[in-house]
């Protein structure tokens, strides 16, 4: 008799493994190809996404190939693939760039083919695109489409800075994302 | 009717388990692949066969992004997204690679030799002249590299396991000629 009560018992417990293993690819196959929710910190994008604020995702534009200047994505680092940034792109493969628009002799740069150009909203406190060059597309995770925490500040992104504007000559004031 | 309800409910059970589940492994666990091209020739895709190498395609193994020299990864190409190069390992973040300049392209390196950024890594097809790797595109981001290939699986004959090796002449250098090179000025160091 208890040998069968224990049959009972591993089969009920088979089948909760089944079910977690299956709800996991499910969420897998979702957080990996659809959207996503990532907790962003470092103030390289303020005044847009501050430390702790909750963004959301979503992969589609990436893997589709419709990213274009002015999107806010997250990458991996071109320096530490364990970790991601968060930047605003300021221009495609074979865009113009200008690596300091701020000052009097400027100096520009082509972005390579299958690259793109990544600067942070806060141009003054930013290791992006400046500091090591064009990122490969390939490394573009997901493109950040919605804020959902703090609710005082939530909503769609706000579009690039003034200063970020005269990085890429043609950049559109209202970019991929949205503008406020 | 009934049976052909149930038949078809069966099905789409099935099938809403089977796909995340199949697409969960190739991502975590690994899948097979053909060899396209002559880039690591004569180790893979040899000349005298007629058929293309089918390599096993370890994601498992590169989760943490860690590579060794001599390793046979896929990689995402820097050049186009979209397309998967198969590359052996040369050097880590941190060597100094001494670079063949047998194409001039989007970086052509002053000095014969480049110190690897942090973040990257230096890959080269093993068939010199007929490959598009390191020696034209520079360093990689190791952000980049898909998986690590195991084993060849097919042909048959050609079964085994892929060990890391480094061809000869471009095992990595000793530290004493790394300091002689640094002090002449001949190793470049890009801006990453």
């Amino acid at each position: 008799m208890f040998s069968s009560r224990l049959r009972a018992a591993a089969w009920k417990a088979a089948a909760v493994v089944g079910y977690a293993v299956q709800y996991g690819c499910i969420a897998h196959c979702t957080l990996e190809y659809a959207a996503d929710f990532i907790v962003c910190s470092g103030p390289s994008m303020e005044p847009t996404i501050h430390t702790q604020d909750i963004l959301i995702t979503e992969k589609f534009s990436v893997m589709l190939k419709t990213v274009d200047v002015g999107d806010v994505v997250i990458a991996r680092s071109p320096t530490n693939p364990n970790i991601f940034i968060c930047k605003r792109v300021a221009g495609m493969e074979g865009d113009k760039v200008c690596l300091n628009p701020g000052s009097f002799i400027k100096k520009y740069r082509w972005v390579p083919r299958g690259h793109v150009w990544l600067v942070g909203d806060n141009m003054a406190n930013s290791s992006d695109s400046r500091v090591y060059g064009a990122v490969p597309y390939a490394l573009l995770r997901s493109k950040v489409v919605f804020k959902v925490w703090p609710p005082g500040d939530s909503g769609s992104l706000r579009g690039p800075p003034q200063e970020m504007l005269q990085v890429l000559r043609t950049l559109k004031d209202t970019g991929g994302s949205g503008a406020r | 009717m009934q049976a052909a309800r149930r038949y078809f409910k069966s099905f789409a059970s099935g099938f809403v388990v089977a796909v995340p589940v199949t697409v969960t492994f190739l991502d975590y666990v690994g899948y097979v692949a053909r060899v396209e091209g002559a880039s690591m020739q004569p180790f893979l895709n040899p000349e005298d066969r007629s058929f293309n190498d089918v390599v096993l395609l370890n994601r498992w193994s590169v989760r943490n992004f860690k590579v060794n020299r001599g390793d046979v990864v896929s990689l995402a190409s820097p050049r186009d997204p979209e397309q998967r190069i198969i590359k052996r390992v040369i050097a880590l973040e941190g060597d100094t690679v001494r670079h063949t300049f047998k194409m001039p392209g989007t970086r052509t390196y002053k000095n014969r030799y480049v110190r690897v950024p942090s973040g990257h890594f230096w890959v080269e097809g093993d068939n010199f002249g007929h490959s598009l790797d390191s020696n034209f595109f520079g360093p990689v981001s190791v952000g980049l590299v898909h998986a690590r290939a195991s084993h060849i699986l097919w042909p048959p004959q050609r079964w085994q396991r892929i060990e890391p090796s480094l061809p000869t002449d471009r095992r990595p250098l000793d530290q004493e000629t790394i300091d002689h090179l640094e002090e002449q000025g001949a190793v470049t160091v890009p801006k990453t």
